[in-house]
């Protein structure tokens, strides 16, 4: 018994003497190489690329490259497109998150409910969406809104109601593409709300009801405040996703009708690789970095989130 | 009474949640199984008369879809196996091993994990194109050698390990790259198996990065390869049925044979608030 806590005395002596080894920097080198060299150079670049005028001349030849200072930010705040893409995509993340959230916590508080039976047939169910590839559900979404032959509309005719161009009326299509991505994502957060509503812990839900709570007051009193931390976390991941909406509109809509579903990805994407502005689509590229530093930032300072809350606390 | 009547009602309602999420998927199966233009015939089936494969050989015989097949399967893997390799080997790095600048280079991390991926695209593109590798795999592979969610991840679980194991296995004469191997890398099997799950349905779904690197249909993989199939064969609902169920099958059968690996990583990895 002595010889073994002598044992484990000597062994953390070891450890606290043990000098820095170069093991350490040999083993997290090759993935911090390759982060700075393909993550954080570009990032930098993205930022010196938005105060020069590349273009499809400076592609062929890098010596006509000119720094032109904020123009292409100027530019930017003179596109009425960008300001419709910027109004799309923010659109998309207030009302597509608010909904998806809502979704996912309804179906949380569903299949927790004591009296819900096969919770995890239920929620493999709901997740499996998350997973599928989203070009291939966009497609299969695109032909659920055709106006002739989707089941959306056939199942508003069997109401009695009139059918919609869902994708090619400029007030519905942002609208459909929200509707799709609820569809796709409420699954993810679902199953963070459902593993933090199994955390909380019973007593409290037994002192409320012996307070005289009913089912909707423990709701309000006992479950959405401790849901609180889940939520925050759970908004800004939503918020900083929605953000980056692309592929949606790139395979149902292509931005239109009009502008209607252009996000600023989908304009990022058009302006640096279909015509090679890429000075103009990284200036593009840098007002969504802010937005979503922006989100982070305004979640850290109201509700003391952060994407790794429990790194702090632990 | 009240009872009975309330689990009813929750059954039904987890019901008609599962039929509202198993709808499209569904009629995408039903669709594919139709022969061409009884989608779009008035008014139009929901079910197939006669079922019929002829659009999943179409998709491989006459349209290049297999290649495509081929490619997400390798390019998914190769991202898997390489990103397993370097963020293990950071993440042990992160929770065991001392170094100069750890702790500060573990903070930026954590902060540059909110920057999105689409603000280094362009840049990343000009430095594609000058190593010359435009239009290869190499390209496309590039962003997957190493990811902060995976190193996080695993240095989350390495935490947990406690150090008198791996100080045994050293006083044992192990050098540190036997140390891993032999006893870092055995525990951490399900954190491996989480990582190399996420890594792979990563890269089988991206579509955006590789539709920027890959013009060469030949090398395209299945979402690049069914986003073109859409502008050729816009009308052709019954073979994009077809082509899109190609697509998502691979990861739905993978996720549900590894979906308690799979969760874990939303649950207890380094993205938790």
């Amino acid at each position: 018994m002595v010889a073994r806590a002598e044992g484990g005395a000597a062994l953390s002596a070891r450890a606290a003497a043990r000098p820095r080894t170069p093991a350490g920097l040999l083993f997290a080198g090759p993935a911090l190489a390759a982060l700075a060299l393909f993550f954080v150079l570009p990032v930098a670049a993205a930022l010196l690329l938005s105060v020069t005028d590349f273009d499809l001349y400076a592609l062929a030849d890098p010596a006509s490259l000119r720094v032109v200072g904020l123009a292409n930010y100027a530019r930017l705040l003179a596109d009425p497109t960008f300001w419709t893409a910027l109004a799309n995509t923010l659109t998309f993340a207030a009302v597509g998150g608010t909904l998806s959230v809502l979704v996912s916590l309804g179906g949380a508080l569903l299949l927790q409910a004591p009296l819900a039976r096969a919770r995890s047939f239920f929620r493999t169910i709901y997740f499996l969406p998350v997973v599928t590839t989203l070009v291939a559900v966009a497609i299969v979404w695109r032909f659920l809104y055709h106006p002739r032959i989707g089941l959306l509309n056939r199942a508003l005719e069997a109401l009695g109601l009139p059918a919609q161009d869902w994708l090619g009326d400029p007030a519905l299509a942002m609208p459909a593409i929200i509707g799709l991505a609820v569809w796709k994502n409420f699954g993810f957060n679902l199953v963070i709300f459902a593993a933090a509503l199994q955390a909380i812990p019973e007593r409290l839900y037994e002192a409320a009801r012996l307070d005289g709570a009913t089912g909707l007051q423990q709701l309000r009193h006992v479950t959405l405040p401790m849901l609180r931390p889940t939520t925050s976390f759970v908004v800004l991941m939503t918020a900083i996703g929605s953000l980056q909406l692309f592929a949606e509109p790139y395979v149902m809509t292509q931005g239109g009708p009009g502008d209607a579903t252009r996000s600023l990805v989908l304009l990022m994407y058009e302006q640096g690789f279909r015509w090679w502005n890429l000075g103009f689509a990284a200036a593009v590229a840098f007002v969504l970095f802010a937005l979503v530093a922006l989100a982070t930032l305004l979640a850290r300072r109201f509700f003391g989130v952060t994407l790794v809350g429990a790194e702090r606390k632990a | 009474m009240r009872r009975r009547a309330l689990a009813a009602l929750t059954l039904l309602a987890l019901v008609g949640l599962a039929a509202a999420t198993l709808a499209p998927l569904l009629w995408m199966v039903s669709v594919s199984l139709m022969p061409a233009g009884e989608a779009t015939a008035v008014p139009p089936r929901l079910l197939p008369s006669q079922p019929t494969l002829e659009h999943y050989a179409a998709l491989f015989t006459r349209l290049p879809l297999a290649r495509a097949f081929v490619n997400s399967l390798f390019l998914a893997s190769a991202a898997t196996a390489l990103g397993l390799v370097t963020n293990s080997l950071a993440g042990y790095a992160f929770a065991k091993l001392r170094f100069r600048g750890r702790d500060a280079l573990s903070r930026a991390l954590l902060a540059a994990l909110v920057i999105p991926g689409q603000v280094a695209m362009l840049p990343l593109f000009l430095m594609v194109k000058e190593l010359g590798l435009v239009n290869t795999y190499a390209g496309v592979l590039v962003p997957s050698l190493a990811s902060i969610f995976g190193i996080f991840l695993v240095r989350q679980y390495v935490v947990g390990i406690p150090d008198a194991l791996l100080d045994a296995a050293r006083l044992d004469g192990a050098g540190e790259l036997r140390v891993f191997t032999r006893v870092v890398l055995p525990l951490c099997r399900p954190v491996l198996v989480t990582l190399a799950t996420f890594t792979f349905l990563g890269a089988w779904n991206d579509f955006l990065w590789p539709l920027v690197v890959l013009g060469d249909e030949r090398l395209q993989p299945l979402p690049v390869a069914l986003a073109s199939l859409l502008g050729e064969h816009a009308q052709d609902v019954e073979l994009l049925m077809a082509g899109s169920l190609l697509t998502v099958l691979p990861v739905v059968l993978l996720f549900v044979a590894l979906q308690r690996h799979y969760l874990a990583g939303i649950l207890t990895g380094g993205l938790r608030g």
